[in-house]
């Protein structure tokens, strides 16, 4: 039942021209860090990776955000849940579905941008360089945020209108970046009060900042496979509490 | 056993923004529903017919009271494989199309081999056979209407429920979902559908019930209904003081004065029959007769 609502979820947003429009805007994005790049004589590939992934992560971020916040209150304004929760379709199957739905979306779009950029690199290098899959690993930090964005998105969704949805995805979006700066803010603070508030905060929110290795992959440094297996760790929890708020609170809503 | 079953049903809503009070909606909805009856749920815009669907859809939860369809919750989502329902004015995903729609639908229910088939049998059957290849947003309200019935029993429910499916719709489409109706109770189904269209209730129900603030205001056959309601009593007969065909209505305690009068001035009386009030007049009564409580 998730994967029938998850596919039906992606062919829908697939259908919505607003997608191909930010993946052309990206693609532009990524085509034009190539002109970047050639007039930035030895660190083409720093400059085309960094933008290029930037370009991505941006787009998805976007992209995230105005379909995740969305997808459950348009469903709910339009109707389209009447006829569907009227078959065999729990309430929690229906967001299980709709969060997978917007997840394959996202990882199309990345996937078409990342080929963007790949396809730049081999333009400007002449071809690829071993350091080059460290890319995917950033493009794959991207993924893992834009998963975690969708799960916070796809909770507001449950109970606010899209512009709070929005306001609020985007406020926890911009602290979670931050959210090492809080805790070291915190530390470098002598009071203890401000510690415990600060250190709990970092771990209450969301940490956008753990997947930021553009910096990292666009110097060619090797990302560890501790950091990729615990932020894996950290999105399946996160998500994974996320949907299930979700889940609550849509099972105990009324849809008038 | 009744198919469908509501005691002591009661929603209310909040109402107003910062100090919420309680509108009731609907007031202790007792109904009984039984098997391959056509049931008509009557009454005015407002009078609690949608949300008592919604609450059977278990779209909305009940302030009191419960509700059971075919003996099970109406929580049960597992029921619903047993259950088909069009609401008012539906709306559906804008970029499928009809055939893409109703794939996603009987999906859900788990058909696999012959569901396309299946999705081209429905669609054929409501008259959307050749608009298969379409986006939904391209449709007439007539056709969403049409393709929303095809969605409602691409499972062969054994009970459907129908939100005003004949509202917004020309003559025609009137007539093909009153066929449809009719169809599925030949086959055998139970039909649950409110409406404000009197003639349609008329039409189509074995029972009605009907609705107004909130409350149910009465609920039997259409004849049922009007047995306690006679209005007098029409008397058609010939000749008399003038010759020619007249016509003259008395109390129902009157007829056998105005039958010894008719015969004492000549006339030959042709037909006798009981004035009722027509559905219309029925629920105008009862309505404007809440609204004055």
């Amino acid at each position: 039942m998730i994967a029938v609502i998850a596919w039906n979820t992606f062919r829908e947003a697939v259908r919505d021209r607003i997608l191909f429009n930010l993946v052309f805007f990206a693609l532009l994005m990524i085509s034009a860090a190539v002109l970047v790049g050639q007039i930035s004589i030895g660190i083409e590939h720093l400059i085309i990776v960094n933008l290029g992934l930037t370009a991505i992560s941006l787009f998805g971020v976007a992209m995230a955000v105005i379909l995740g916040v969305a997808l459950i209150y348009k469903e709910i304004e339009r109707r389209t849940l009447y006829t569907l929760l009227s078959k065999p379709v729990r309430r929690w199957q229906f967001i299980a579905g709709k969060y997978c739905g917007l997840c394959l979306t996202l990882t199309v779009n990345t996937l078409f941008m990342t080929a963007g950029l790949i396809l730049a690199l081999f333009y400007v290098d002449q071809g690829l360089r071993p350091s080059d899959l460290q890319v995917l690993v950033g493009v794959f930090f991207i993924l893992l945020q834009l998963f975690l964005l969708t799960g916070i998105a796809l909770l507001f969704s449950c109970f606010a209108t899209p512009a709070v949805a929005t306001l609020g995805t985007l406020g926890l979006y911009m602290v979670g970046v931050f959210s090492e700066d809080i805790r070291t803010f915190g530390e470098i603070s002598k009071d203890p009060m401000m510690q415990r508030l600060t250190s709990g905060l970092y771990y209450l929110l969301p940490n956008f900042g753990a997947f930021n290795v553009i910096s990292a992959v666009a110097h060619e440094h090797p990302i560890p496979g501790a950091l990729i297996a615990g932020n894996i760790t950290y999105v399946v929890l996160y998500v994974a509490i996320a949907l299930i708020a979700s889940a609550a609170i849509f099972s105990n809503r009324d849809l008038k | 056993m009744a198919v469908i079953l509501a005691e002591a049903l009661t929603k209310d809503y909040l109402a107003g923004f910062w100090r919420q009070t309680p509108r009731r909606s609907l007031d202790s909805l007792n109904l009984e529903v039984q098997e391959n009856e056509v049931f008509g749920f009557l009454g005015p815009n407002g009078a609690g017919k949608t949300t008592t669907l919604k609450l059977l859809m278990n779209l909305i939860f009940p302030t009191s009271g419960k509700a059971t369809i075919l003996g099970h919750p109406v929580s049960d989502t597992r029921m619903h494989r047993e259950i088909g329902f069009l609401p008012e004015q539906p709306y559906f995903y804008d970029y499928l199309t009809a055939g893409e729609m109703l794939d996603y639908y009987a999906r859900m229910f788990g058909y696999r081999e012959d569901r396309a088939a299946r999705v081209t049998r429905f669609l054929e059957r409501v008259g959307l056979g050749e608009s298969r290849d379409m986006q939904l947003r391209k449709f007439s309200k007539g056709m969403l209407q049409r393709f929303g019935l095809a969605q409602a029993i691409i499972h062969d429910p054994r009970v459907v429920f129908l939100d005003e499916p004949t509202s917004g719709l020309d003559p025609i489409g009137r007539r093909e979902v009153r066929d449809l109706i009719l169809e599925l109770k030949k086959e055998g189904r139970t039909v649950f559908f409110s409406t404000h269209i009197l003639p349609d209730a008329e039409t189509l129900c074995d029972r009605v019930s009907v609705l107004a603030h909130g409350k149910l205001q009465g609920v039997g056959s259409v004849r049922d209904l009007f047995q306690s309601h006679v209005q007098g009593v029409e008397i058609v007969f010939e000749g008399g003081e003038s010759p020619g065909f007249h016509r003259m209505q008395v109390g129902v305690n009157e007829v056998y004065d105005a039958f010894e009068r008719l015969r004492k001035a000549g006339a030959r009386i042709v037909s006798c029959s009981e004035v009722r009030p027509t559905l219309e007049e029925y629920f105008m009564k009862l309505v404007s007769k809440e609204g004055q409580s």
